[in-house]
């Protein structure tokens, strides 16, 4: 089977793509989309980590997991609601011309 | 890479590598959403490959099923399919690219010095959908209610926070 250490690099790897896209791109949308790569990334770091671990029977790093994905998808909703509410205001969802708190 | 390499795991981290690289460089977002979508299958793949079935298929129906459809609605609410002839990238994308180089490079080193990451393989582990349901209804039975009271909350809060300006003046 793979080492352990092969698949903590795809996930740092992934974890670095998600943070350069998000820090990089103009679009709202893909700013959100980084985010979710970041929050895979760790979920695969959860998962490898309960497969490699000591005692894979007490199920904790799946359960993590799962939690995890319930809490990306509310974290999703809410963020993509907030983005079509700055739409609806600005007319654009250019991060580099949102840049002012009172509207 | 350390150690050998499986044919599987090369293919579906190549696919999440490349799939999520795509996402964040291409000018079409919906394209992006479609490459984000091929990262999010190689990502369940890889779930897979770890004996961890109910996560990799809960990434399929959460990720691929729910929230790449969300964001291709948001991105045809916001208009965001007309292109534009300004750069797709920010105007501080040197320093941003700086900082995510060396996240990597840290993580990387990190990983390859680490004791842990050399950790022998445990057997197979025997998880069937039945031990994480016990699991949840009895050990983990408030982290669940907590998680439905969450998703409730955002649920709501999604639908007030995007009709907001419904009453507004304009």
């Amino acid at each position: 089977m793979t080492p352990l250490a092969n698949y903590l690099l795809v996930s740092a790897l992934l974890f670095s793509i998600g943070l350069a896209g998000a820090l990089t791109r103009r679009n709202a949308v893909l700013v959100l989309v980084g985010i979710e790569l970041m929050l895979n990334a760790a979920n695969l770091n959860f998962i490898a980590f309960w497969r490699y671990g000591p005692t894979p029977e007490a199920l904790t790093g799946i359960i993590f997991a799962i939690f995890a994905i319930g809490v990306a998808a509310a974290e999703a909703a809410v963020g993509l609601a907030l983005i079509i509410s700055i739409y609806r205001h600005y007319k654009t969802t250019n991060l580099d011309q949102i840049d002012s708190l009172r509207g | 890479m350390p150690g050998e390499v499986t044919l599987p795991f090369f293919i579906l981290s190549v696919l999440t590598i490349v799939g999520a690289a795509v996402a964040l460089t291409l000018r079409n977002l919906v394209h992006c959403v479609l490459a984000l979508m091929l990262a999010f299958v190689g990502l369940a793949g890889l779930y897979l490959q770890l004996d961890a079935q109910f996560v990799g298929f809960a990434q399929i129906l959460v990720y691929v099923g729910a929230v790449a459809i969300l964001i291709v609605f948001a991105i045809l609410l916001t208009r965001g399919t007309e292109s534009t002839s300004q750069s797709i990238f920010s105007s501080s994308w040197i320093a941003s690219g700086a900082v995510s180089v060396a996240v990597f490079g840290v993580l990387a080193w990190t990983i390859r010095s680490s004791v842990a990451a050399r950790r022998a393989v445990s057997p197979q582990p025997d998880v069937s959908v039945k031990q994480i349901g016990d699991a949840l209804m009895s050990r983990f039975a408030l982290p669940l209610e907590v998680i439905g009271l969450l998703l409730t909350a955002a649920l709501v809060g999604a639908v007030t926070i995007a009709l907001q300006e419904k009453q507004g003046v304009k």
